[in-house]
């Protein structure tokens, strides 16, 4: 059983390899949304920010 | 903060139970007396495949609720659960591949029903989103998704059915009572390695509602706003519309 364990190494890191992999791109690509959210939530601030300055403006 | 802290416990407790698992499946259960070393590819093979299927009928069972209470939200429910479980099958099939290669000395095996079985599966469900994208109503979208995605989960059990009616017992029989099944050594790692991946899947899922709802809040947000493309329609897309009250 043992002689044939070099052989099989490279098949069984590989499916693991393969299931991580699959992993990491889900997690890079929602960590990519999270980015994009935070820009657009930033966004959202300072357009938020103007409104509120506008109004002032106009109540002044 | 985006994403709670709850979901992060959740995250941390799928790591520890995975590491947990695989450790377990290295490290404690014996070689299999057959295959020796490579067996090793069945603590991540058979979880992902049982996990894959399960979410393929959590997402139908979502899509039931969805027909019956026509609440949106269990459309977003059943389509994550399904992009979900599509991710996962594609690995299966992968990990599936390399152990066939390193078992059978080939990457796929056509008279072999659990392979063929789970592939048919998995093509059916790839036409989910396409299906999807088809339609531009987000109602008829959304109920005729609902109607594919209860249709295809009643097959999912065709799958589970066609490993015990398969004449070569290539793959483990994991639940078997008698005459064969899991020795109790490789049982544990096994069962950890199965409760990782449906932590795993349901630490994804949350994820990616949470994505979705905080998408359509910002949306909204934006829409309020009257910010440059307030107005502007959102092209045709496969996913789900939420609309929200905040």
């Amino acid at each position: 059983m043992t002689d044939t364990l070099p052989d099989n190494t490279g098949y069984v890191a590989a499916a693991y390899l393969v299931f991580f992999a699959l992993i990491l791109i889900y997690v890079v690509i929602m960590s990519a949304k999270l980015a994009r959210f935070e820009r657009e939530l930033a966004e959202l601030n300072e357009l938020a920010d103007e409104r509120v300055e506008e109004r002032e403006a106009v109540h002044t | 903060m985006l994403y709670g802290t709850r979901l992060r416990s959740l995250s941390l407790l799928t790591a520890v139970t995975l590491t947990a698992g695989f450790g377990l499946a290295f490290f404690y259960a014996p070689m299999d007396a057959d295959q020796g070393f490579m067996q090793k590819i069945f603590y991540v093979h058979v979880p992902l495949a049982i996990v894959a299927l399960g979410g393929f009928v959590f997402g139908g069972v979502m899509a039931v609720q969805h027909l019956r209470t026509r609440d949106a939200r269990y459309d977003l429910r059943s389509y994550v659960a399904i992009h979900l479980s599509l991710v996962l099958g594609a690995g299966v099939l992968i990990t599936g591949s390399i152990w066939a290669k390193a078992s059978w000395g080939h990457w796929w095996v056509w008279d072999e029903p659990t392979l063929v079985s789970f592939l048919v599966v998995f093509l059916l469900y790839a036409t989910y989103q396409p299906l999807r994208f088809s339609i531009e109503d987000p109602e008829r979208q959304a109920r005729y998704a609902s109607v594919f995605a209860v249709t295809a989960g009643a097959f999912v059990p065709l799958n589970f059915l066609a490993v015990r009616l398969a004449q070569a017992y290539t793959h483990p029989r994991v639940f078997a009572t008698a005459n064969g099944g899991l020795p109790a050594k490789m049982q544990l790692p096994f069962y950890l390695c199965l409760i990782g991946m449906a932590l795993l899947f349901a630490t994804l899922w949350k994820y990616e509602m949470a994505s979705k709802h905080t998408s359509a809040q910002l949306r909204s947000l934006r829409r309020k706003l009257g910010g440059d493309d307030a107005g502007a329609t959102h092209g045709r897309t496969a996913a789900p519309s939420l609309r929200t009250s905040s």
